[in-house]
């Protein structure tokens, strides 16, 4: 059954009308703010966003610790992260994220373990800093070969008055000016792991950039130097993003911050340009670099080959001819794969339709993807997005797209069960409630422990994870034979 | 190309190929600025040594890889325990997307419960406007017959009062007069989830016992045959609850379970969605009062519950996770102890097909070294099942654990000569057991889908039976406890065994011997 344009979005402000009904008067008039139905040619979703969750609507966001130690820092492999404050923070956060990294664990690399002050009630009455300092200490003691230190705050180091700064200083100058980095994310801070990543990006300006010169005096530049920022390498998105860059003639100098290296963050300031995947949690440093040493910055996607090819063109036309040629050559190296991966899948998926909700880039990114395997996403919205990101999000949807913004747990099921989407993509908190709907289901944050998804090789994966979730014989045999 | 259509590599396979390899490589070499190969060698054989391990057992302040999680985490497993529950965490909103998350990587399930969203302000003034708020929300989306409240650490460094802010809601009108609200402060600077368990749990008996936080009367106790069941924080709740239960019916023995989300984590997929089912009802929980007696399965998951359940004139018995023959058979004793009623011929004859089943593989355990991990009470009764089947639980650690458990596990450990050589390590993380298994190996290692970073790096086959096992699916959904459970303990072990003997044989050329084919 194909609803119009005009036929859908009639049913999309039902639906929207129908679960503001169940808040009280005071809760539906904040949400009807982030809920709409898109209408082609505006400029943005008619959303507000970045806005405080409501108390007790499971709010599917998270907080500012889970935006700097979950997503910008945690995943610079050579540093020991601390999560500093009580156990449970850094126990819920490790190695769930999946971002993968070469290294020997626990010798130079820690991307997989949690290390934790393990605050106990002395901690919070007398004060964390002389167990930070220990803590700090001993990681010396037992990694002697890590790069640096990164102090992730818990709520209750901002609440009691530490001041982990002075002790990063001082552990710094102790350790012959080894970089230790105090981070202010605080779950409590901010509305979302938004602030998380704006704190975490402001953290690397002033105590790794400002503390960067002269330390790799061995470092050759070329004209051909960019960086890959806001790629966390889940599943391995940046491996299978960087090689088509490396393909095209370019050199890639650093990787922020999926299997990401201190000397690869503090040699990015040398980078002719910047190639930023997930504007949202790093868009800040991007805006710094540009300032601050003049790097241009350029947003791309590669998820699914038009957007791929887009991209690489548009990359490429920051540089010289070379790079041009080597952009198309790179694009017609791939376009067999690309063909072959959407005849075989897009027969399978045609007219298929996705509901999305997740994070960063991914509500608008992907949606080219889908589109490349002729399905058509009918609803999407951000977990923790700003007015730029629903801005950005209009060249991607289709008139009529029903918006989300912070989706509640009961307004995401509805939506569901009225709209029903052939697949829905968001998170593990998500996956399982619709799968007992029946309503086939990818995590979309973890690539459902898949991937990459990033690039043609990454294509090829993601077309076969839509394939496997929504045509799997399971969703055919929900109903018991002998029910009419 | 590495890549293809009609062969589509995974990642696992994916990065191996020659353009990746080269890639990895050339990123390494080129802008890393790593140690050298030899250095990390170096360092590597080090993080192995005696030396090593001295430093590493003399920390005082960081902890790595720790075996335990906050309590708060237990709270809501108690509070999903509880029919048509909703737990309500008052603090930060990050915590509650954790426990979710956390649970539904477990269980495979989904798990619902909402946060009052502190923030700043909050921090400021207080938290009472976000609970008031998010009750109001919370009970007008879900109608839950109780909203049980815990704390994560943002409100308990704030000093909230959840007394005074409930009772602020009810006045508000943002939540009915009469519904149920227990609450439970929980730090997670103290103790750990079997804390947050235990406060939890607590909290509703409290509330339904003694008068609703002052708003009725409290209930008078009137004695009755009825027995308690409270099995604490478990990984394999799905499996042991129904299995718990069915052991009560085989002797005919009137119960009670106290905490039961064995249904809420374990719902079908038919089309629709059950954000409640099953749990403990409110009735149930008023009648347990009357109970004759109650059986803490796990003490530590239950101290303070079950201190205040005897002080309520119920006999308590405090167990510690019994296991295999000799737990069961514990387990089964007191209860008939306490009801008059005899161990069921059925059970009788399940001990008899475990003890079977032990006595035809107990040539393969004998003697083999172990190494476990987890919460305290489970690794009571793991160490106990263990000396039972002849093996010999050489490391025993706990995170959560303290001296005074420690003194346990050495009892079980001087009572069997297999105890001998072996050790408990209190108060520890998964960091320390890393040295302990290159300076003293073991043959298995026991414990949850974190240990399999241990099981790469020191080479000894992991055991996943302990909360939470993310990696391997649906292992949860079988008991644990009982004749049956302990038959399940027994292949697990078992199944370990032979894939790693199959393993170490199965190089052509050199072990063709060895490799069995019937053992």
């Amino acid at each position: 059954m194909s609803l119009t344009v005009e036929e859908a979005k009639k049913r999309n402000q039902e639906v929207i009308g129908e679960v503001l009904l169940a808040y009280p008067e005071k809760t539906a008039k904040k949400r009807v703010k982030h809920l709409s139905v898109f209408d082609e040619g505006k400029t943005d979703c008619g959303v507000k966003s970045n806005i405080k969750s409501i108390p007790g609507v499971m709010t599917i966001r998270g907080c500012a610790y889970a935006g700097s130690k979950g997503v910008v820092w945690g995943p610079i492999k050579d540093m020991v992260h601390i999560s500093h404050g009580p156990v449970g923070c850094g126990q819920y956060s490790w190695g769930s994220r999946r971002n993968y990294y070469a290294g020997r664990t626990g010798v130079d690399s820690f991307g997989t373990m949690q290390f934790t002050s393990d605050f106990q009630e002395k901690d919070i009455v007398f004060g964390g800093d002389k167990k930070l300092e220990k803590v700090m200490d001993e990681i010396q003691t037992l990694f002697p070969l890590n790069k640096g230190i990164s102090v992730q705050s818990e709520c209750p180091i901002g609440l009691i008055g530490d001041d982990i700064e002075a002790v990063s200083k001082k552990k710094t100058k102790q350790f012959d000016g080894h970089t230790i980095v105090p981070v202010r994310c605080e779950g409590f801070r901010g509305v979302s792991q938004s602030l998380g990543h704006h704190i975490a990006n402001d953290a690397i300006r002033e105590w790794v950039f400002d503390k960067a010169d002269g330390k790799h005096p061995q470092f050759e530049g070329t004209p051909y130097d960019v960086a890959i920022i806001g790629d966390y390498n889940i599943g391995g998105d940046a491996w299978s993003s960087r090689i088509l860059l490396e393909e095209m003639g370019l050199r890639v100098i650093a990787q922020w911050s999926g299997d990401g290296t201190l000397a690869e963050m503090e040699n990015t300031p040398k980078a002719k340009l910047n190639l930023l995947h997930c504007y949202r949690s790093m868009n800040y440093i991007s805006r710094h670099m540009e300032e601050k040493f003049g790097i241009p910055w350029v947003e791309y996607n590669f998820f699914g080959p038009s957007r791929i090819e887009a991209s690489l063109r548009e990359i490429a036309s920051h540089f010289d001819d070379s790079i041009k040629q080597g952009a198309e050559r790179v694009i017609a190296k791939y376009r067999a794969l690309t063909d072959a991966v959407i005849a075989k899948y897009r027969p399978r998926l045609e007219g298929k339709s996705v509901m999305l909700f997740v994070g960063g880039l991914r509500p608008r990114h992907v949606i080219g993807a889908y589109e490349d395997l002729g399905m058509e996403v009918i609803g999407t919205g951000y977990e923790f997005g700003h007015g730029d990101d629903y801005q950005r999000t209009t060249h991607d949807i289709k008139d009529g797209t029903l918006i989300y913004d912070d989706v509640t747990g009961f307004e995401f099921e509805k939506f569901v069960e009225k709209l029903r989407p052939d697949m829905v993509g968001s998170g593990v908190k998500e996956k399982y409630v619709f799968q007992k709907m029946g309503v086939p289901f990818r995590q979309m944050h973890s690539w459902d422990y898949s991937g990459p998804y990033h690039g043609y090789d990454g294509f090829a994966i993601f077309a076969r994870d839509m394939d496997m979730a929504i045509n799997s014989p399971v969703w055919g045999l929900l109903k018991a034979p002998w029910k009419s | 190309m590495p890549q293809s259509a009609d062969k589509i590599l995974d990642h696992e396979k994916l990065f191996r190929e020659p353009e990746y390899a080269a890639l990895l490589e050339k990123k390494k070499q080129d802008f890393e600025f790593g140690h050298t190969a030899a250095k990390v060698q170096q360092v590597c054989d080090w993080t192995k040594s005696r030396e090593y391990q001295d430093k590493n057992f003399a920390r005082e302040a960081l902890t790595i890889n720790p075996a335990k999680a906050c309590q708060p985490l237990g709270a809501v497993f108690a509070s999903i325990g509880f029919q048509k529950t909703l737990p309500f965490v008052h603090g930060s909103q990050g915590c509650v997307a954790y426990y979710r998350s956390h649970f539904s990587r477990h269980f495979k399930e989904p798990t619902s419960a909402v946060s009052s969203s502190m923030t700043e302000d909050a921090a400021v003034f207080g938290g009472l406007n976000n609970l008031v708020d998010g009750m109001a929300n919370a009970y007008s989306l879900y109608q839950p017959e109780m909203i049980a409240v815990s704390t994560t650490c943002m409100a308990e460094v704030i000093g909230d009062d959840l007394d005074s802010f409930i009772k602020g809601a009810r006045e508000k009108g943002s939540i009915p007069k009469e519904l149920d609200v227990p609450f439970a402060h929980t730090p997670a600077f103290v103790g750990s989830h079997v804390t947050g368990y235990d406060n939890a749990l607590k909290s509703v008996l409290t509330y339904f016992w003694d008068g609703k936080a002052n708003a009725v009367p409290a209930l008078e106790r009137v004695p009755n045959q009825s027995i308690n069941f409270i099995g604490g924080f478990d990984g394999f709740v799905v499996g042991n609850i129904p299995e718990v239960r069915r052991m009560f019916a085989s002797m005919g023995v009137e119960h009670t379970i106290l905490c039961d989300p064995s249904d809420a984590w374990n719902t079908p997929t038919d089309g629709q969605f059950r954000m409640f089912d099953g749990g403990t009802s409110k009735a149930e929980v008023e009648n347990a009062l009357n109970a004759k007696a109650t059986v803490v399965f796990q003490e530590h998951s239950a101290e303070k519950t079950g201190k205040y359940i005897a002080g309520k004139g119920q006999e308590v018995v405090f167990l510690n996770h019994p296991m295999g023959v000799g737990g069961t058979d514990q387990f089964l004793m007191e209860v008939s102890r306490l009801t008059g009623k005899p161990v069921s011929k059925e059970l009788e004859l399940e001990r008899g097909r475990l003890l079977d089943a032990i006595g035809d593989s107990q040539a393969y355990l004998h003697g083999k070294k172990f190494a476990l991990y987890g919460d305290p009470d489970f690794l009571l009764g793991m160490t106990a099942f263990l000396l039972e089947l002849g093996c010999e639980p050489v490391h025993v650690l706990s995170t959560n654990g303290d001296k005074d458990w420690a003194v346990k596990v050495q009892a079980l450990f001087d009572a069997s000569p297999f105890g001998k050589d072996c050790k408990v390590y209190p108060k520890r993380d998964l960091w320390h057991l890393r040295s302990l298994l290159f300076t003293e190996p073991v043959d298995f290692l026991i414990g949850n889908s974190y240990g399999k970073y241990l099981e790469r790096d020191c080479g000894v086959p992991l055991i996943r039976l302990v909360f939470p096992v993310t990696d391997r699916h649906h292992h949860h959904r079988f008991p644990t406890w009982g004749y049956a459970g302990g038959l399940r303990v027994l292949v697990s072990i078992l199944d370990e065994y032979f894939e790693a003997l199959d393993l170490n044989t199965g190089d052509v050329g050199k072990t063709d011997y060895s490799f069995d084919l019937v053992r």
